[in-house]
């Protein structure tokens, strides 16, 4: 995993509440068996025609939006676990979604691939969409030593939860399985303790 | 003092805690998992993980691998013709040679949807952790167990370590008292408490369901409730097992057998959450209100009785106005009466035997109406050789319902079973998510009954009125 310290980026705002998966990677695109090239199909249907011809509404076709931050509504990425979602993200270059709410299976998926969730107060999200509004190309800085995200233009900054395992592991680039791998012993241990709970699942 | 402290315990922390092997810094619990789930969509980046790091699986047979995802409905027997679909579905059959796990892929008579092949096997029991990349993974709460969805990183690290960390989340009690109105199923309950909860309001939190109109639901209801759990967003749900638990498992393939299973099942009646156990919130829900329940938006959440209106526009969201334009409703309408396009009966919410039978009960002797494409996707081979050995088959054929091979079919549209674009469809899957059945598709989730009795009224319908 990349390590992640901070970003100063401008911002791409998708003021729509409850973004499922479905909608940042539609199930039949997720066919690859490597982790790769996913961004191409990032939010697909809302991005293209079905004729493959870009919509020109959507905010990801207008040119006068960029950067690495993605700003979207409440309840961002519910629905189902496909990690998917957060390749997609990561892939098209996004390394920060800032919402006032995650739905937890993406939160976890998204922490273990180096795309940090900034969750805000909705006050302040709505903030952050008044300063794209009046300047595209505003510019927000996210610290992730400090937790903090900053409105450049204003100065207006908000702090942001992370559990401070999931921050040691993003600052570090160090993935949960390099720690699992390391009690190997204690888990051996554990299943010797508890012995009734494990059957075989292959017939004899 | 351990008796005095178990005095206040809920199942979920009863469970959880007899599986923590320690806590991590930071406060992460180390949970371990005693039974993986895989299939061909999610898993192969963890696999490819895996050989990088140049690991093995940990504890190969405490992983069972299904295809289920991407599969036809038809011509199972056949080389699949979608090239991807056959890539990913000959790398699972690759993978789990190579790592040594047990593959019940097309052709196998225990293949099926993942969720409705471990319950009905015997691999989900009470008592248990259980994991797959798939967030219907909570689907097995119903027999009193932690089962949750997870991440294909998380997916690799069970297949190495058979641990996550995890942080113990907040615990949610729903109550059902009461008993259900005829014409009112399990889907109908959940659909009823995600539309009260909001998609997002069981965020955080696992969920014990229980009261009266819960305790009387078979496995199967149960597994329905548990399943739609991740809709409101919580990771998962459960209900303490009982003596219909207990027969359920009895005699099931992988269930202990004997004296092991007599014994087991002592230990199975102990779980269940303590009278003092306390639970971060609590709702409570009285199974008389509920009707048959159908959804008019494009999450669960934005669901209805069948009787009721789609909300006024007053006060909502720009998203709510969004949802309505992709579904072509009116705020202030009702949805009594539409033409529907397609019937879609299957999923991992709803294709066991049970709903199977259901649905044969109501629509034979009747045919479904002519401009209705209606398919019946059983999860499993071993659900399609009992729906064939009992007749439903004919049942289904004879009222012009199209009588498929198992998978997950059009409830995500992976395969060639998709809904057009603008066309509706009411299902009895578990997302109405745009596109989820298909670019444009338009879905409508709603129980069994209603997608039979709409399919052969042609049009959406209040089933009560139909029920004898």
């Amino acid at each position: 995993m990349e390590k992640f310290t901070q970003i100063r980026s401008s911002a791409i705002p998708l003021p729509i509440e409850d973004v499922d998966t479905d909608q940042i990677i539609p199930a039949r695109f997720l066919k690859a068996t490597t982790r790769e090239g996913f961004g191409e199909n990032l939010f697909r249907d809302w991005r293209y025609n079905p004729d493959g011809s870009p919509k020109a509404a959507f905010v990801l076709n207008n040119p006068q939006y960029g950067g690495q931050i993605l700003v979207a509504g409440r309840n961002f990425g519910c629905g189902s676990s496909r990690e998917h979602a957060a390749w997609a993200l990561y892939d098209y270059g996004i390394r920060v979604v800032v919402s006032s709410f995650f739905a937890d299976i993406f939160r976890g998926n998204a922490l273990n691939n180096g795309l940090l969730p900034v969750q805000v107060e909705e006050s302040f999200l709505h903030d952050i969409f008044l300063a794209i509004e009046a300047d595209l190309k505003a510019v927000f800085e996210v610290n992730l030593e400090q937790q903090t995200i900053t409105i450049i233009p204003s100065g207006a900054q908000a702090s942001f939860p992370i559990d401070p395992f999931r921050k040691m592991c993003m600052i570090n680039g160090y993935d949960d399985i390099d720690y699992l791998l390391s009690i190997q012993s204690d888990i051996e241990n554990f299943e010797q303790r508890q012995k009734r709970y494990f059957t075989n699942t292959i017939l004899p | 003092m351990q008796a005095e402290l178990n005095m206040n315990k809920t199942l979920f922390d009863k469970i959880w805690d007899a599986h923590v092997i320690k806590q991590a810094d930071g406060g992460l619990d180390v949970l371990y998992i005693d039974r993986h789930f895989i299939h061909e969509v999610t898993s192969p980046q963890a696999f490819d993980g895996l050989r990088k790091r140049g690991l093995g699986v940990f504890r190969p047979q405490q992983t069972v691998a299904t295809a289920d995802h991407n599969v036809p409905t038809k011509n199972q027997h056949l080389p699949i013709k979608e090239e991807l679909s056959r890539f990913q579905v000959d790398k699972l059959v690759e993978n789990c040679q190579d790592f040594g796990l047990e593959l019940y892929g097309l052709g196998h008579p225990y293949q099926g949807i993942v969720h409705v092949i471990g319950p009905e096997l015997g691999l989900t029991q009470p008592g248990m952790t259980m994991v797959c990349g798939d967030s219907h993974t909570s689907t097995h709460g119903a027999f009193g167990c932690i089962a949750f969805g997870i991440g294909t990183s998380q997916v690799e690290q069970v297949l190495a370590t058979q641990c996550l960390l995890q942080r113990r989340p907040k615990r949610m009690r729903i109550t059902v008292d009461g008993q259900l109105q005829p014409g009112v199923l399990a889907k109908d309950i959940i659909l009823y408490i995600i539309a009260k909860l909001t998609a997002a309001g069981g965020t955080g939190y696992f969920v014990e369901y229980a009261g009266e109109a819960i305790r009387s639901l078979s496995m199967e209801g149960r597994m329905t409730i548990c399943n739609m759990s991740i809709e409101m967003g919580a990771r998962g749900g459960l209900i303490a097992p009982d003596e219909t638990t207990v027969s359920y498992l009895k005699n099931r393939t992988f269930a202990p057998q004997g004296e092991a299973f007599e014994a087991a099942a002592a230990y199975w009646r102990t779980l269940y959450s303590d009278p003092g156990a306390e639970f971060d919130v609590e709702h409570h829900f009285d199974a008389a209100d509920i009707a048959p329940m159908v959804t008019y938006g494009t999450n669960p959440g934005m669901g209805i009785k069948i009787n009721e209106h789609i909300p006024t526009a007053a006060g909502q969201t720009a998203s709510f106005g969004k949802s309505l334009e992709y579904m072509g409703f009116q705020a202030g309408e009702q949805l009594l009466g539409k033409a529907v396009d397609y019937v879609f009966i299957g999923s991992c919410t709803n294709s066991r035997i049970e709903d199977l039978r259901l649905v044969a009960q109501f629509v034979k002797g009747k045919q479904k109406a002519g401009h209705v494409n209606a398919w019946i996707v059983p999860g499993s081979k071993q659900v399609e050789a009992q729906a064939k050995a009992e007749g439903l088959d004919r049942i289904f054929l004879d009222a012009g319902f199209d009588f498929r091979e198992p998978g997950c079919s059009a409830c995500l549209g992976m395969n060639e079973d998709k809904v057009p674009e603008g066309a509706y469809c009411i299902s009895t899957s578990n997302r109405n998510f745009e596109g989820r059945q298909g670019p444009g598709a338009r879905t409508i989730l709603a129980s069994p009954l209603m997608a039979a009795a709409s399919a052969i009224a042609g049009k959406i319908v209040d089933v009560r009125t139909l029920l004898n």
